[in-house]
């Protein structure tokens, strides 16, 4: 089989970003998860925390697919009943972070004027200072708070977490002033199921 | 409770009462038009109970032998009713004895509002006596579910629930009700059903460019093929279709939750499709240039190998629910939307069009099929009983105008390629799941929702043993639902597989059975068991004529094959007769 042939067949997986506007209802995470757990797909990230509109939602859910799979994971989502929008974009069409924190103990941060400098270097600033232990803060991509990690390996890092991507999509004017279209508007008579459509180019939905 | 009643009743719609949580539910019930419940008592739905007993005159309540016979029931009801079914069921064993009627409903887009009663709220997480966690559980096979934990919930909850299941694509929906929920009392206000959900919208927005460009293909097209499924009968379009396909001239074929949409014998109706469909049907698909799919989902059963399916074709789909555009099937125009909206418009923008030469080809493989499969089936002369005559003296008998409800196995391929249907929800089978044991309790809900017709459950050895306890709920219910065993002393289908493909390797499809006359006997149900071909027609005719329910068991061949078949893995181009 040709390499050609070959990506018609499966084409390359990539990491999507879905951003899901959902009504702040229990069981609706589950409900969401086992879209992807139906299918075997793991979620790579999950994070999720009250929109800018009180009462909604967001989700923001990594994972690694191919597009089609995530238009049709997508739709899958739309369809609940609790889920106001989808929206799915590649990394290049989202800005997204991470934050990361890092304990280390405060006798060797304090010795080492390196430490301090790579701290500096590497964006991080400091949350807590304990005579005990001091704990950083970055937030970056995956590599950048990787990378803090190697750093601070050596100097005795006893603690470390990250958290789930959250993802700001770049093309988006309006998806503040359409949820409060979702907010007002009577029976989906103006919002429609497939308005995005002519804006295909713009934004990446159903 | 009679006295809240009464109080209901006298209150002005602005004034509250004060009821319990079980009375809300049930006012909540009458309001929605629910005429019939299939429930089974039990520990944690004991307050609802209570309240029942005051409506008996109001909701008639039918007592089931087993959950899953109560909910297939309600699923048999949504069915020939076009209405929600309503199913009680009580917390733990009872609500999970509900999941498989739930899957059957969520894969068949039926309608259901099932209430479980659940353990007293402060209890839920305790392993508490009966304690299930059942949201969690119906979760994958529900469109919606909730759990009610305050009484105060009970009205909003249940007009969603109704909304839901009746609305856009219509689907099961569970709730469940602690306990301390259905006694608790709170002010009631009157109940008002749910016409709008914020974040839910049931049906897309139509667009009219979409509609151009599938008229546009349409009018082009030269040898164009309509795939019809059990969406026109949701969306109650069946006329709409009939003025499109009329008007457009189109060999129309359907998927069996499909069937009767139109007739039979409509001239433009060329058969079944998938896997046990008609030979023209499938073997076209793969030779059209137009494929018109409405209100289908492109199953696996339909396509066959799906990248051998209709790649020639252009393909227009129309469907209410966007998910299911571009799933299996590439569309290169697709139509979002009601067919009761969208069938009409495209009709508007079509010309009106026969396609005699392209029609013939169906008929032409039509009379390859009778020769070579169909005649041997309906019309054998000798040897032994076969499915396909009892199902097409059925027919004569009933004239097409029965509801057929059929289980799940060779009996359903057969009775579904043989049975007449003259008019729209008369086909009442378990499509999508393919649930045995669906038959027997799904035609007693089938006639609940037609009462004024005649149900015959077709139904075979094998899935009529795993639901027959719901001949209890037909001795006591007195309803007239007529059985039709079709027994071949095998699970048919499976040993047809072992037969074809695993070298007549017949690994546990020998099934036994016990004297199903004798056994309907014992419930009070008049039967016969027949043999013969020279008394079957008889007998069909003493099942039908009966007043009352009446168990045939038709004896028929051992080793009988459904043709044509599309073998599993192969494209609807090698459909074989053989």
């Amino acid at each position: 089989m040709s390499t050609q042939k070959n990506t018609e067949i499966y084409p390359a997986k990539q990491e999507f970003n879905i951003t899901v506007y959902t009504e702040n209802q229990i069981g609706l995470l589950n409900r969401i998860a086992i879209i992807f757990t139906r299918r075997k797909i793991n979620i790579d990230s999950l994070n999720t925390s009250p929109s800018e509109i009180e009462s909604i939602h967001r989700f923001n859910i990594v994972v690694n697919e191919t597009e089609d799979v995530v238009r049709k994971l997508s739709r899958q989502i739309e369809k609940q009943v609790e889920v106001l929008k989808v929206y799915f974009n590649t990394n290049e069409d989202v800005i997204w972070q991470e934050l990361a924190l890092y304990k280390v103990p405060t006798d060797i941060i304090a010795e080492k004027a390196s430490v301090e400098r790579l701290l500096r270097e590497n964006g991080a600033r400091a949350v807590v200072i304990r005579k005990d232990y001091t704990v950083f803060e970055t937030t970056g991509h995956r590599e950048e708070t990787d990378a803090l990690i190697k750093i601070l390996q050596p100097f005795g890092l006893i603690e470390f977490v990250r958290s789930a991507r959250v993802a700001i999509i770049k093309d988006s004017d309006g998806f503040n002033r359409k949820l409060r279209e979702f907010e007002r508007l009577e029976p989906g008579e103006e919002v429609s199921e497939n308005e995005y459509l002519n804006n295909g180019q713009k934004i990446f939905t159903m | 409770m009679e006295i809240a009643q009464q109080e209901l009743a006298k209150s002005a719609e602005t004034k509250t009462v004060e009821v319990s949580g079980s009375v809300a539910l049930l006012e909540a019930l009458i309001t929605e038009g629910t005429e019939v419940i299939f429930g089974y008592p039990g520990g944690a739905i004991m307050p609802i109970y209570d309240a029942l007993y005051d409506y008996k005159e109001k909701l008639n309540h039918i007592l089931v032998r087993h959950e899953q016979g109560g909910i297939h029931a309600g699923q048999g009801f949504a069915r020939t009713s076009g209405k929600v079914g309503v199913v009680f069921a009580t917390s733990g064993p009872g609500a999970t004895n509900l999941v498989t009627g739930l899957a059957d409903a969520m894969i068949d887009s039926t309608p259901l509002v099932c209430i479980t009663g659940q353990v007293f709220a402060h209890l839920l997480g305790t392993d508490a006596f009966q304690e299930t966690d059942v949201i969690n559980i119906t979760t994958p096979v529900t469109k919606w579910n909730y759990q009610v934990t305050d009484a105060t919930e009970i009205p909003e909850v249940i007009s969603k629930a109704f909304y839901i299941a009746r609305s856009g694509r219509p689907g099961p929906v569970l709730i469940d009700i602690t306990k301390n929920a259905q006694i608790q009392k709170f002010d009631f206000a009157g109940y008002t059903p749910c016409n709008h959900i914020r974040s839910y919208r049931p049906k897309p927005i139509v667009r009219k460019e979409y509609i151009q460009k599938a008229a546009d293909l349409i009018n082009s097209a030269k040898k164009p093929f309509v795939l019809w499924g059990q969406g026109v009968i949701l969306g109650e379009a069946e006329k709409e279709f009939k003025a499109f396909v009329e008007k457009s001239g189109i060999p129309s074929a359907w998927t069996i939750l499909g069937a009767g949409a139109i007739p039979t014998d409509h001239p433009l109706n060329v058969g079944m499709l998938g896997m046990h469909g008609n030979y023209g049907p499938n073997v076209l698909t793969n030779e059209c240039d137009v494929l018109i799919a409405i209100g289908m989902r492109f199953d696996d059963r339909v396509t066959g190998r799906l990248d051998k399916y209709a790649k020639q074709a252009k393909v227009v789909h129309l469907d209410i629910d966007p998910s299911e555009i571009d799933k299996n099937v590439q569309t290169t125009v697709p139509v979002w939307g009601d067919c009761k909206e969208t069938l009409p418009a495209l009709t508007e923008l079509i010309e009106g069009k026969s396609y005699p030469e392209w029609l013939a080809k169906f008929k032409d493989y039509a009379s390859k099929e009778v020769e070579a499969v169909i005649n041997a089936e309906i019309h054998p002369g000798s040897g032994e009983l076969t499915m396909g005559e009892v199902i097409h003296q059925l027919n004569q008998l009933t004239n097409g105008d029965a509801v057929i409800v059929t289980d799940v196995g060779q009996h359903q391929m057969v009775a579904c390629r043989y049975a007449k249907l003259n008019q729209t929800r008369s086909n009442v089978t378990s499509g999508g799941l393919g649930t045995m044991g669906f038959a027997l309790p799904a035609a007693i809900g089938a006639k609940f929702g037609a009462p004024e017709r005649t149900v015959v459950a077709v139904i075979g050895d094998g899935g009529f043993q795993m639901t027959l306890q719901e001949l209890g709920t037909i001795m006591q219910s007195g309803i007239d639902v007529k059985i039709l065993i079709l027994n071949n002393r095998f699970l048919g289908m499976v040993r047809q597989w072992q037969e074809l493909f695993n070298e007549h390797r017949y690994s546990f499809v020998d099934i036994a059975s016990p004297d199903f006359v004798a056994l309907a006997a014992a419930y009070g149900i008049a039967g016969k068991t027949v043999s013969e071909r020279e008394n079957l027609n008889d007998s069909l005719k003493a099942m039908i004529d009966h007043k009352g329910s009446f168990l045939l068991e038709v004896m028929v061949t051992k080793e009988n094959n459904v043709f044509p078949m599309v073998p599993q893995g192969c494209s609807v181009a090698e459909i074989r007769l053989k």
